[in-house]
């Protein structure tokens, strides 16, 4: 005899309890501290942190120890408390001209004021596996020098300053950012929104719709003007006191892609922008997003829009992790009732195709259409 | 570390502020899509993140919440958001249809009929009956603003021309208060007329597509279809295995590999009450015993 279902939440319990067990894993292993994933898992922090919307070292850590290494489970705790914060304003526009630089460099000019500065990177390394890093591995010091007082002007900068890259349009005055997280996204949407649609989508996502781009679907012909990361004073205009104070400091990744130049009859052609801005180092992130954030300028530039990369509600409406996530994963929740009805008319529809079937053949046919 | 704290019914009530506005406006246009700033709730997008904001909104300290899921108050997700609800907001939660204040549902509209003093939350999934037909936002919204549905009744044409037969057995679009084409979320059709006249408002909250619609109490739900091919809600014609009821919509459970089936009703608190009241079911329905349904 069937017996009703009942027991869900002691069945939820448990599933839970399991989970905190296998999190835990093997407990003669000792367990991992926050400081030792923010400090030896960097880069998955800073991806938390940005696709999270949150610059806490601390909480990523966290998320990603309670997420089990899960990066996009992550993402989605930090997300999920993020939403519940109070809004105190919005800070001032960081300049990432006037950042303290650890990594810097161009693809578009062999030398520029400041140097090519390659800091921390995979770039170049041999992807061999290295087994003395398996356990007990001492790092040799880095080379150190003097910090280098000479300005590093940004690459578009110099560029602009000769008229053969467009200009960034200046934000009007007293003008709000928009916040898609707090206000309901409309279409077409402004740079500002794409923008931070971008900053907050998927580096997979991105990196796909990036590299579709380079492949012919929305061809924009795209040079890295500059990739810096390094840190960043973050300013806040408080109304009592009347003067920006400091907050701290951030580090950012920043990519500014140089595309191809477009001109009109009145203008003078010149090279256009893609911008790709990242919390921490994430340059993989930061690239995609320039390369994607300029295709989908197509309609503002006046070209054809015909790729997916250059489709603003497809791009901006696919690119969010923790939406996609939850919703593909839904499917696993229970559908009976849904697939009842699907299953009542799918019986019915062969119910009449087998009598129709029956009507028009031989009685030998019409058995073997009954099976 | 910032230790986080939580407002009653989790969200901050500038939000349930901002949620509340947006519900108020979606009363005043039945069935218009109301978008709203939907945030990122602590369970995942597409498990009721619509439905939960729009309780938390409209929940006070003496509600008494039902939630319910393909009809059972015993589903994980059901139990789940109950839970959620019941530790936030620390409000009384039952299992019983006519004691419930608050309904946040998924899939499916209570067999009992709802009283004034109810309101019915549906989760919504893909809140745009037309989605499927457009899948752009900006053409959809178009499409509702000058009521032009056409689309739709071609495709419901085509399914009658492929199939003999409407094709669509859930999520069976609604025209509310003759202006707007709905969806009514994937609740079977057998459901749809429920929808019509009811004395419960009904809310709908779709949080990852950021859209609330609703149905004022008493207001005309019409679902679509032809003159010479009425709509037909479904519903599998046999009597609940345990508690004999003729009128509820049925589960079909798999009870061994030899095609044994048995029915019983999606209402999880109707067949029980059934049950408490002294009716009684065979336990075993025969298997594939379907007829047209009407």
């Amino acid at each position: 005899m069937y017996v009703a279902v009942k027991g869900g939440e002691r069945a939820i319990e448990n599933a839970h309890r399991l989970l905190a067990h296998k999190r835990r894993g093997d407990q003669n292993v000792a367990e991992i501290s926050l400081d030792q994933i923010s400090e030896q898992l960097g880069l998955a922090v800073d991806r938390v942190m940005s696709e999270g919307s949150l610059y806490d070292r601390e909480l990523a850590a966290l998320a990603i120890k309670q997420a089990r290494g899960d990066l996009i489970e992550a993402i989605f705790l930090v997300r999920a408390f993020r939403a519940t914060l109070p809004r105190f304003g919005a800070s001032e526009p960081v300049d990432t001209g006037a950042m303290r630089v650890q990594r810097r460099v161009s693809a578009t000019f062999k030398d520029i004021p400041g140097g090519q500065i390659l800091g921390p990177t995979f770039d170049y390394t041999h992807r061999l596996l290295d087994p003395s890093l398996a356990e007990g591995f001492v790092p040799e010091t880095p080379a150190a020098a003097e910090a280098s007082t000479v300005p590093t002007p940004r690459v578009t900068d110099i560029l602009g300053r000769d008229g053969l890259i467009e200009s960034s349009p200046q934000a009007a005055d007293g003008a709000s950012v928009g916040d898609l997280t707090r206000e309901p996204l409309n279409f077409p949407a402004d740079r500002d929104l794409r923008l931070q649609n971008l900053a907050r989508g998927d580096e997979g996502f991105l990196l796909a719709m990036g590299y579709s781009t380079q492949r012919g679907y929305g061809r924009n012909h795209p040079f890295v003007g500059e990739i810096r990361f390094g840190e960043v004073e973050v300013e806040f205009v408080a109304e009592d006191v009347g003067f920006a104070v400091p907050l701290g400091a951030i580090e950012l990744t920043e990519c500014q892609m140089v595309n191809q130049f477009k001109g009109s009859a009145t203008e003078a052609p010149c090279f256009t922008r893609g911008y790709g801005l990242a919390f921490g180092q994430s340059e993989r992130k930061t690239m995609s997003m320039a390369l994607v954030d300029r295709a989908l300028r197509a309609r503002e530039l006046g070209e054809e829009a015909l790729a997916p990369a250059q489709d603003e509600e497809f791009v901006m409406s696919h690119s969010d992790n923790v939406q996609a996530t939850g919703f593909v994963e839904h499917l696993k929740l229970p559908h009976y009732v849904d697939f009842q009805s699907e299953l009542g008319l799918l019986r019915k529809l062969r119910q009449e195709f087998a009598e129709a079937f029956a009507d028009a053949n031989a009685p030998d046919a019409m058995k073997e259409a009954a099976e | 570390m910032n230790a986080p704290a939580y407002n009653f019914a989790y969200l901050d009530e500038q939000t349930k502020r901002m949620i509340r506005r947006a519900i108020l406006k979606a009363i005043a246009i039945p069935g218009y899509q109301v978008p709203f700033a939907s945030r990122e709730m602590p369970m995942p997008y597409g498990w009721g993140t619509g439905g939960v904001q729009v309780t938390a909104a409209i929940l006070g300290p003496q509600d008494v919440l039902k939630v319910i899921d393909q009809g059972s108050d015993d589903t994980t997700n059901a139990i789940s958001i109950r839970k959620f609800f019941a530790k936030t907001a620390g409000v009384a939660t039952t299992t019983a249809t006519d004691e419930a204040t608050v309904i946040q549902t998924r899939h499916r509209i209570p067999e009992t009929a709802l009283h004034a003093s109810q309101v019915l939350v549906y989760q919504v999934p893909i809140p745009e009956p037309l989605r499927f037909l457009e899948p752009r936002e900006t053409e959809t919204r178009r499409m509702h603003a000058l009521a032009e549905y056409g689309l739709m009744h071609v495709k419901l044409y085509e399914d009658i021309a492929r199939f003999g037969h409407i094709a669509t057995a859930y999520a069976y679009p609604v025209k509310v208060n003759a202006r707007y084409v709905m969806d009514p979320s994937p609740t079977p059709k057998f459901d749809n007329p429920k929808m019509d006249n009811c004395p419960a408002l009904q809310l709908f909250g779709a949080g990852r597509e950021k859209r609330i619609y609703a149905i004022p109490p008493y207001t005309q739900v019409v679902s679509l279809d032809f003159e010479d091919h009425p709509f037909e809600p479904y519903r599998f014609n046999a009597p609940c295995a345990l508690c004999g009821a003729e009128n509820s919509y049925l589960d079909e459970i798999v009870t061994d590999d030899k095609g044994g089936r048995m029915f019983v009703c999606s209402d999880t608190d109707y067949c029980e009450g059934r049950q408490a009241a002294g009716h009684h079911g065979s336990l075993s329905a025969a298997p594939y015993k379907e007829k047209a349904h009407g």
